[in-house]
């Protein structure tokens, strides 16, 4: 199974590097951008009996390491 | 405990790169500091004169760096292997009283073990992650002097030797030293933080005065540089003071050439702490 793992700012934290990039991005013309985010995602592949366990399995992953409740948020889709 | 029993250890796994100035600094002030990876304390593939024990130590740095390169956030990927294999101890080694610094990136180890702000004293790491130390909101790696003020009315064992209100100045080297506290408690953090007197270093201008970026080099939160747990001996600061153990190392060395760095005090403090334990 894999599956993709976005790490995303909780609402209301600042993005310096999406701000840094909207700012690039109008400096080259591209005038229409609104707004900027960034994300990292982690593409994990899984061997679990079922999506379920794996899900739960993952949850643990973004708990103990991916991460950091404090700033972030994640959110998982499934690839296969 | 005499100055030549004091045993101070300085982790290192891949990717730090500030332990040899931090050793250095303890060992010119007359105790035994050496390097440690984090292997040396759980693997067995290790030589046996070189394994240790958390236990061997009186005192365990996290010094600065870019460990395991930063990969996921600044030191949680150090963090998360400090919880795998030494959670017990270093818990049981805080809640005896030991102390713990952690240096920039082990500030950020510190934050992400749990350690920092450390409300609760019976659970010296918190299950999760209480604070963050996010992306400089300049977006920029800041990497130049700052002053700081010492706020610090006498918990920090760290600080014991500097006056409260006395500026300093050590530098910063960070992509990552934003302070933040969970949306929408900030408040309630910092009042606890004053309240248990947990603030120790607050970023100023050279008068003296808060001020915003670039006195704050990164947007921390009420200008913090660093702060200790509540029982004092669990200290992180993102500004490096082992860059400031000697005064030739300040940019106006020369105004004052045979006093001590601004830095130097916090090791003279711990030691003092360790000699009265």
């Amino acid at each position: 199974m894999i599956a993709d793992v976005y790490i995303e700012l909780k609402e209301g934290v600042v993005d310096p590097e999406g701000e840094a990039t909207k700012k690039a991005l109008r400096l080259l013309g591209f005038r229409k951008v609104k707004n900027v985010s960034t994300r990292k995602v982690f593409r994990i592949e899984i061997d679990a009996k079922s999506k379920e366990e794996a899900e739960k399995e993952i949850k643990e992953m973004c708990e103990k390491l991916l991460a950091n409740p404090v700033i972030q948020n994640y959110r998982i889709v499934w690839i296969e | 405990m005499e100055l030549e029993e004091i045993r101070v250890a300085v982790l290192r796994i891949e990717g730090t790169n500030c332990e040899d100035e931090t050793v250095k600094a303890f060992r010119s002030l007359g105790v035994y500091a050496e390097a440690v990876h984090l292997k040396q304390f759980y693997s067995d593939m290790i030589k046996d004169e070189e394994q240790r024990s958390l236990f061997d130590f009186h005192c365990i740095v996290f010094p600065g760096g870019f460990s395991a390169g930063d990969y996921v956030r600044a030191g949680a990927i150090f963090s998360a292997r400090v919880k795998s294999v030494l959670k017990r101890d270093l818990e049981e080694f805080i809640r005896e009283g030991y102390p713990v610094l952690g240096i920039c990136n082990g500030f950020q180890v510190l934050a992400e073990l749990g350690a920092l702000p450390g409300f609760d004293e019976d659970k010296p790491l918190a299950d999760k992650p209480e604070m963050a130390l996010g992306i400089n909101e300049s977006n920029r790696f800041e990497c130049r002097p700052t002053f700081l003020r010492h706020e610090n009315d006498g918990k920090c064992v760290f600080t014991k030797k500097i006056e409260k209100g006395k500026i300093v100045m050590f530098p910063v080297a960070h992509a990552e030293g934003r302070v933040i506290f969970p949306r929408g408690r900030e408040e309630d953090y910092l009042e606890r933080l004053k309240e248990n007197d947990q603030i120790v270093f607050r970023y100023v201008d050279e008068r003296g005065n808060y001020a915003g970026y670039p006195w704050n080099p990164n947007g921390s939160i009420y200008n913090i540089a660093g702060i200790c747990n509540v029982k004092g001996n669990v200290f992180g600061l993102m500004p490096h003071p082992e860059r400031v153990f000697w005064r030739y190392q300040h940019p106006n060395w020369l105004e004052n050439p045979e006093s001590p760095g601004d830095g130097r005090a916090v090791f003279e403090s711990v030691i003092e702490y360790l000699r009265k334990f």
